[in-house]
């Protein structure tokens, strides 16, 4: 925060993005950047509108002069960067990341009430994701319906946290978190209760659309129908900016 | 309180002393307790009063001595050591040791302290383990305890203390190795003037195997402290947390009583040494979780949300507590600071290696025969470490691998044991020197087994918030039992490799980025032992047994 009356300067810094030379403000990550800049860079955690946590390592980056790598979401342009976005090693991670979630719960697109509108899938078909390499672990998870309108199945979940975020962030009522460890973590409705019922839910459904694949849909989609509707969230992210 | 009259405690308390023609120590701390070493006291005492020699000889209950191996451990006039008592009342070692005070010492019962255990040790951070009395504060303050923090409040500015510590080289003793003075630096340089700071000291101590923090807070819980002031006069700070965890409770009772004493006698809280400076501590329990060692989940943690790690940049020294600066060390990195503002930095600088200052502390533990807590110069080599210190391995059987930095480190074979203990060296062998865990192995362990026990540690402390780390670990730790089932293939082998790979390169904090070293220097210097398991289904240690398949399917 700046004190009172003090101009906010900004800072405009140059780099380089797969060779590309690009104008930046100081404030903005790598991410933002190269997106505006019509560059792809994968990820899934991220969603405009919400804080950054950098848990999902797909939007991973080679920086000239270091030799570890990072997540474009959260780390900051600098003066005189040179960023990789696509190398031989990164599209390699990228897909073994992909192969290790896949085989983490029971993603079955043909039956996924998402399938066609899954971020998960588009990403496996855009980073050339063949098949899994590693073995299936098949988990025994289940599926609560007994939400009014919603269903959560965690066969589907990445663990993304969108929804927790969104929850808290924007609608401010903080129903969704998260319980357990390691392969054992799993999003939870207030303590661990059945959503449906749930006293600090206020069913707005924030969190339904900015679940990336199947593990939060509208009770009565089938297989397919479940498409989800993000323009509220940059829209209300402006307005609550204008007014401040 | 000012120098003066903490100089008058400290004599009041050798006066008293001196009045002792016997001094009789006990060691309190968990591994002699554990052995029932508090009966051993009572014995002590009750012997002692029968006889009336109650107000000649006094009984104290002291920290660590070291060799955990022979406890219950007593020490008499500094100069006997002797292992094993009987922790009975009125057992015949109680009896033997008291009669035995002004004659020559019981014989069976006696340890040579000129033993290379004892002899090759530098301590610094031991210093006053096993000499002292953790539970009083005068005993603390008699060996000199408190008097580099009156001394740098009042002679010495923040700026002056952070040049002591650079110049003395200390680096983090959490594990990784940050320059100690460069972080304090940056914490006294971030944010403005009068910005609300913070000190925490990280003793969250999590590595199976590994006891030394453990150790130094229940033996010398004041030198934490008056590390803590300092490094918090030094950065700006006047708030502090101490992140223990709850397995340590004996750990936790002692630092309460501490912080309560060194309240009442105006060395912590507000105005120390009639200064500005003030300092408040408090202790925060863990809940058992290893990722809060990692600061950025610890802070979360202390924060009241879950011990999450998140991306750095920031790093805390930017926006750590609450968002404010924030310095956070490790238990012994802070046992260090006094002893350098006592002595100066060029002191602590003196002893060591070029890049590695000063002393490390280790626990010894698995197969060597001297088990217990050792504190070494750096550069020391791995095999007088085990050979001479730990006495070499128990039950004449050969010698396999040592095991650094808990599931963080890697296992180092008998050829490069001569390599000095140094922060770069054990980089360079693939481990690392980690908070001070060093589990010794012989024949009779399976090196795949061992990298699957440490995996297995991984999957299962893992937060679960990245995706490389949480569900690479599982992945790798299936491979790694289908090894030791002998199920395995050279495929799995190839994948086992990618994997470590990438989870490495990927995860978001040092337990993901590190959980692959055990597998990677297992795999680097018994790449055999993997091989005899997948190629002709033997296990040299006799660890593993080959699976069946009907036995897989009824599982």
């Amino acid at each position: 925060m700046s004190p009172v009356g003090a101009k906010q300067q900004v800072q405009i810094k140059t780099l380089k993005i797969d060779g590309k030379d690009i104008g930046a403000r100081g404030d903005q990550t790598i991410l933002e950047v190269a997106r505006e800049n019509g560059i792809d860079i994968p990820t899934l955690c991220n969603l405009n509108g919400l804080s950054e946590v950098g848990a999902c390592r797909l939007c991973l980056v080679e920086i000239k002069g270091s030799p570890k790598l990072f997540p474009a979401c959260t780390t900051r342009v600098e003066e005189g960067m040179e960023v990789t976005v696509n190398s031989e090693r990164l599209a390699e991670y990228r897909r073994v990341i992909l192969e290790l979630t896949f085989a983490e719960r029971n993603h079955v697109c043909s039956v996924c009430v998402s399938n066609t509108h899954c971020e998960l899938q588009t990403l496996a078909q855009k980073l050339g994701m063949t098949h899994v390499r590693v073995p299936y672990m098949h988990p025994q998870m289940t599926v609560d319906a007994s939400h009014q309108r919603f269903v959560l199945d965690h066969n589907r979940c990445v663990l993304c946290t969108r929804c927790v975020r969104v929850c808290d962030e924007i609608e401010g009522a903080h129903t969704w978190d998260l319980m357990g460890r390691g392969l054992d973590a799993r999003v939870i409705t207030d303590l661990n209760e059945p959503w449906g019922k749930s006293e600090s839910c206020t069913s707005c459904g924030k969190c339904v659309m900015v679940c990336p694949t199947g593990a939060l849909f509208e009770k009565g989609a089938s297989v397919r129908e479940m498409s989800k509707r993000r323009a509220f969230l940059p829209y209300l992210t402006m307005m609550r900016e204008v007014r401040r | 309180m000012n120098l003066d009259e903490l100089r008058n405690i400290a004599r009041e308390e050798q006066e008293r002393h001196r009045q002792y023609k016997h001094r009789i120590h006990v060691c309190v701390a968990a591994g002699c307790l554990s052995a029932r070493s508090d009966q051993v006291k009572i014995g002590l005492e009750t012997e002692l009063h029968e006889r009336g020699l109650e107000k000649t000889c006094q009984v104290k209950g002291v920290g660590c001595m070291g060799l955990c191996a022979a406890g219950p451990l007593v020490m008499v006039d500094d100069q006997v050591m002797y292992r094993n008592v009987q922790p009975v009342l009125d057992g015949a070692d109680v009896t033997e040791i008291v009669e035995s005070l002004d004659s020559k010492p019981v014989e069976r019962l006696a340890l040579s302290t000129e033993l290379s255990f004892f002899k090759d040790q530098r301590k610094i951070v031991l210093e006053n383990s096993g000499n002292i009395d953790p539970e009083r504060i005068e005993e603390y303050i008699a060996v000199g305890g408190y008097e580099a923090l009156l001394t740098a409040v009042t002679t010495m500015s923040p700026a002056d203390v952070v040049a002591q510590v650079t110049k003395s080289g200390l680096r983090g003793r959490g594990g990784a190795g940050f320059p100690t003075g460069l972080k304090w630096s940056t914490v006294m340089k971030a944010g403005r003037v009068g910005d609300k700071k913070y000190v925490i000291c990280n003793a969250d101590e999590g590595d199976p195997g590994a006891f030394m923090d453990r150790s130094v807070l229940e033996s010398d819980p004041h030198r934490v402290l008056e590390g803590m002031a300092i490094a918090a006069y030094a950065v700006g700070a006047d708030h502090g947390y101490i992140y223990c965890r709850a397995e340590y409770p004996l750990a936790v009772k002692r630092l309460k009583l501490a912080i309560k004493q060194a309240e009442n006698l105006g060395l912590l809280g507000n105005n120390i040494a009639d200064s500005r400076f003030g300092l408040k501590i408090e202790i925060r329990l863990g809940a058992g979780a290893f990722v809060c060692g990692e600061e950025t989940a610890l802070i979360a943690s202390i924060e009241g949300k879950r011990g999450m790690p998140r991306p750095r940049p920031p790093y805390p020294a930017q926006e750590g507590l609450w968002g404010c600066p924030t310095l956070i060390n490790n238990v012994e990195t802070y046992a260090n600071v006094a002893p350098i503002i006592r002595n100066g930095g060029e002191w602590f600088a003196s002893i060591g290696t070029e890049k590695s200052k000063g002393t490390k502390v280790f626990a010894l533990a698995g197969r060597v025969e001297n088990t217990g807590l050792i504190e070494v110069p750096m550069g020391i080599t791995l095999r007088d470490i085990i050979f001479k210190l730990g006495g070499g391995i128990p039950d004449g059987r050969k010698f396999k691998a040592v095991q650094t930095g808990g599931p963080s480190g890697g296992c180092i074979p008998e050829e490069f044991l001569d390599m000095p203990v140094d922060y770069e060296s054990l980089n360079k062998l693939g481990t690392i020197m980690g908070s001070g865990g060093m589990i010794i192995m012989d024949e009779t362990s399976c090196m795949v087994d061992v990298a699957k026990y440490f995996m297995d540690f991984c999957r299962s402390e893992s937060c679960g918030k990245c995706i490389p780390c949480r569900a690479g670990t599982a992945q790798l730790h299936e491979l790694l039992t289908k090894i030791t089932e002998m199920r395995a293939t050279n495929e799995d082998l190839a994948l086992m490799q990618t994997l470590c790979e990438v989870v490495k390169n990927t995860s978001l904090c040092g337990l993901g980025q590190s959980a692959p070293n055990p597998v990677g220097t297992t795999l680097r210097y018994f790449r055999n032992e993997y091989e005899a398991h997948i190629d002709s289904h033997e296990c040299c240690a006799g660890v593993c047994a080959p699976k069946t398949k009907a036995a897989g399917v009824s599982e």
